[in-house]
């Protein structure tokens, strides 16, 4: 609980679920899904760093600038997302493979 | 007490994670996901960031996963009520996955890590706030800029122009 080596592993597991589920996701949200759990494991190492670090609030903000590109991110995702959907009727990302109609 | 709460948020995060993954169903997983973040709000306050935490839940939670739901909603028909998703590659998948962690792991085992003691702060939105304003302001801006951006790009591409 009190050692940085235990948030690392923690992170570090949930990056590779997140990789896992962009690479065998096929729906695009839920490859989304999978982006979302990279970013927090992402925010959960500066955070550790922040505290195990002497407790500099530095990282703390960087998680915070993660927090909002995440959100920006995710809106512009799902906008297209549901573009994709209303032109071709599925959110199969394998098949929004050419860039014109 | 306390190591029992923590194992049982470390249970909670990676657990709900692997089901975020696996799930056949795209409705069970995006309410996995949601312990999921729960499960690292927690983790931030063990790490003596309630802001991030309380930023956590509100954002992640109470923004991008009912955005995320509400995607879900859209793009299925509603004549569809099993909303099921299927994966692929899931061995090229598993691979890759156990590659990156085989390299990680030992990385972090084996590094020696430069810890610094600290004493828990008394208050850490006070000194966010402070880093905000004045260490990073120009960061601040431009990420106002960004969300902006974002806001209106995003309804610019989902409006419906037929």
């Amino acid at each position: 609980m009190d050692n940085l080596q235990t948030y690392l592993y923690i992170s570090a597991i949930l990056f590779s679920l997140g990789l896992y589920g962009v690479i065998t996701r096929r729906n695009g949200i839920a490859v989304l899904m999978g982006v979302e759990l990279i970013l927090n494991s992402a925010n959960i190492n500066f955070v550790a760093f922040a505290r195990f670090g002497g407790m500099n609030f530095s990282g703390q903000v960087f998680a915070l600038f993660v927090i909002i590109m995440a959100a920006a991110e995710a809106a512009v995702a799902l906008a297209i997302i549901i573009n994709v959907f209303n032109n071709l009727d599925t959110v199969n990302i394998d098949d929004a493979r050419e860039l014109k109609l | 007490m306390d190591n029992f709460a923590f194992g049982l948020i470390i249970a909670i995060t990676l657990g709900s994670a692997l089901m975020v993954v696996v799930s056949k169903q795209l409705l069970y997983s995006a309410i996995a996901l949601l312990f999921t973040l729960f499960g690292v709000a927690g983790l931030y306050i063990f790490m003596w960031a309630d802001f991030m935490a309380g930023v956590q839940v509100v954002v992640y939670i109470g923004g991008i996963l009912v955005l995320l739901i509400f995607g879900i909603m859209l793009t299925n028909k509603i004549s569809s009520v099993n909303i099921s998703h299927t994966s692929l590659q899931r061995g090229i998948g598993a691979v890759v996955t156990l590659g990156v962690l085989g390299f990680l792991i030992p990385m972090i085992k084996n590094t020696s890590w430069m810890q610094v003691a600290s004493i828990e702060p008394n208050q850490t939105a006070e000194s966010i706030g402070r880093l905000l304003m004045m260490d990073f302001l120009l960061p601040f801006e431009v990420a106002s800029l960004l969300l902006l951006g974002a806001l209106i790009g995003a309804a610019m591409l989902s409006r419906n122009t037929n």
